[in-house]
This record gives structure tokens, sequence and C-alpha cells, in this order.
């Protein structure tokens, strides 16, 4: 697996989890306060161990970029403050995301095949949690129409030879995706929030 | 001359610091110990590569090792070799006791939801299985949460990895 696409994953669970993250102690309800919070902390977790394997300061690759370097998928971007939404970008997501993990588990390095497998072994519960809510609202009319809203967006986490699998596991037609590269207005406001410790205090923060 | 099972002895006191009761040799998570020339070398696992303990466990076995005169390098291996199967028996017992239900032995595939939702775990405290997921997700990402319709208590269950 080439750099670029390795360092989008990498920047994709980055960004997913500190949407994620978002939910913390605002969710509505508790279990979800909960769900959401070791979610996100898993998420960032695997963007951690993704970049190390590109690099030995995972902090500079994580934080020290413009916000136009970062290689990820608009979907992760979005701020989504509606459950619907929310719950139709972490079940989009993960669908999206056990595909690329299942095939990069493949990989002829072994450092990224091993640790594909790794991550793969803890999306196994966020999958759950995905389907847990998929198999309640899949009836709802406003959860159908927040998966057709992100829909493009979906499409554009996988790179073109592994849409059919989310299509045929999604069951929408094929439309034309929100590319990775491309960036929504969502991402520099973000960016600033999460970068603000490291800006402020390059040689490291204290507390 | 530090030999390797003085380095063994030491990093059992290590306590998980999440869950004391567990070291981390209890835990599985040290995979390998190699000793040459005063020189200690340490492959770790992390439980989950989010656990925001990961730094804390690395430093604390440095530190043994620096106190046994040695010089220390703990590698953090992050690929799939760790399992919640490696936590030894003796580990297994002390989560028991301490409240948490140990983890069901690892699948050739990942756990599914309807496992989760079967009443075949265990209270740590009555030990009837009349017991029901309550949340998927708990206090720390290695744990869910169960209720015992048997005794009325709720308790942890360490997750299957």
């Amino acid at each position: 697996m080439n750099e670029q696409a390795l360092l989008g994953i990498a920047d994709d669970e980055l960004i997913v989890g500190w949407r994620d993250s978002e939910w913390t102690g605002i969710a509505p309800m508790l279990e979800e306060d909960v769900a959401f919070s070791s979610i996100a902390q898993n998420e960032i977790g695997h963007a951690r161990a993704v970049y190390s394997l590109l690099s030995e300061d995972v902090d500079a690759l994580a934080f020290d970029r413009k916000p136009e370097e970062y290689r990820c998928a608009p979907l992760v971007e979005l701020h989504l403050l509606e459950w619907a939404h929310t719950i139709s970008r972490r079940w989009l997501y993960e669908v999206a995301d056990e595909i690329r993990i299942t095939a990069l588990k493949d990989d002829s390095d072994p450092a990224v095949a091993g640790l594909a497998a790794k991550i793969d072994r803890e999306e196994a519960y966020h999958r759950m949690h995905a389907e847990m809510w998929h198999d309640r609202l899949r009836d709802e009319p406003r959860f159908q129409a927040a998966v057709e809203e992100l829909w493009p967006y979906a499409l554009g986490v996988l790179p073109s030879e592994l849409r059919g699998e989310l299509v045929s596991r999604v069951g929408l037609d094929e439309v034309e995706a929100i590319e990775r590269g491309t960036h929504t207005d969502e991402l520099v406001p973000l960016w600033e929030e999460m970068t603000i410790v490291r800006r402020s205090a390059p040689a490291g923060a204290q507390w | 001359m530090v030999g390797e099972a003085q380095v063994w002895e030491a990093l059992e006191e290590i306590p998980d610091p999440e869950i004391p009761v567990v070291s981390l040799v209890d835990l599985g998570v040290i995979r390998s110990v190699d000793v040459a020339n005063g020189h200690v070398r340490i492959e770790f696992t992390p439980t989950f590569l989010g656990c925001p303990a990961l730094e804390v466990m690395k430093r604390a076995m440095e530190e043994k090792v620096t106190e046994l005169g040695a010089e220390p390098e703990v590698e953090v291996i992050s690929d799939d070799s760790w399992s919640t199967d490696r936590i030894t028996p003796a580990g297994r017992e002390k989560l028991r006791a301490a409240g948490f239900a140990p983890p069901a032995p690892r699948e050739a595939s990942a756990p599914k939801l309807v496992q989760l939702q079967a009443n075949v775990f265990r209270c740590p405290y009555c030990g009837s299985t009349e017991t029901h997921l309550e949340n998927i997700f708990g206090p720390t990402p290695c744990r869910s949460l169960r209720y015992c319709e048997s005794c009325r208590q709720p308790f942890e269950q360490f997750k299957t990895i």
C-alpha cells in the first residue's frame, strides 16, 4: 500500500475520531455518550498506529500540516450535530472501513497487514454498535434520508476498485462520489480547534 | 549482571494502570524479554491501540529495568499478536475476583453482536449466566457493561480481542 493511501486512512481515523468525540458529554443518552467516547478513543488510537508506520514523529504528522494537506475523505469532516445523520455516518463509515481493512489485511507489507489485523479486531465492536443502530432505524424515513444525503460522501471514502462492494452492502445505486483530495468548509474550523494546543506550545505543552 | 528471570519478576510488580488488580505479566502484554550485556529489550503489545495507559506502562517498564541497573529498550509491537487469550489463568482469576468478568476465548472470526447478546456470559459475583448486555462499551475500550438478572448487579465484561 502506498504512503498517500495509508495517510488517507490515518487522517480519516483521526478526523472521524475527533467528530465522534464531539458527542462526549452531550449524547442523547448515557450509553451513547460512553459508546461515542470509546469509539473516538479507538479511532484516534488507530490513527496514531498508522501514522507511526509513516513517521517517527506522530504528533507532527497529526497536527503540523496545513488543513489542505490532510488526505481525509470529506465524509469524516462533516460537522453533524443531529442524531440521524451522526448514526448514518457511523454506519456508512464502518461499512466502508471494514471493506478497506479487510483488503489491507492481505497487504504485501507485513507491518501493514499485521496492524490491519489488530485494527480489525477492535473495529468489530464499532461494527456491532453501527449494526445495532442500523437495525433499529433502517425503516425510519429520517434515517433513510440522512443515509441518502451522505451516500456520495461515503463512496469517496474508498478507492474506486472497492466501491462495488460498498454499493452492494448499502443497497443504493452508485452515484458520483465526493472524492478524497477535496475538502468541505468544515475542515478548517475543526483543524483550528484540534491543533490549537500544538500551535500555541510548539515545544510541547506541560500540565 | 541482570538475568531474564529477574526482569520478569520485576515486571510482575507493575500493575495495569486502569485495572491495578492485574500486572502487565498477568495481562500477557509482554511478548518477550531479551537480556544482553546489561541491555534489556522488551517487546510489548498494547491491548487496544487507543489505550491512554500505553505511555505510562512503557515508562514503568523502563524504570523497573533501570532500577535493576540495566539499560532498557521497550518496543511497542502493533500487530495482532496480543489477544485476550494471552491473559494468564492467574490473571483471569484476579479479574473475576475484582468483579471483571474475564473474556471469552477468541475465535477465528471476530465476535458478533448476537454472541454478546446471548446469555452465556457468567456473572463474576454469583456465577449465574442469566446476564444481558447493557452496553458494548464501558469505562475503558477493553470492557463492556452487562447486568446479572440473578443477583441484580451490573458488572464489567472484558471484551474478547
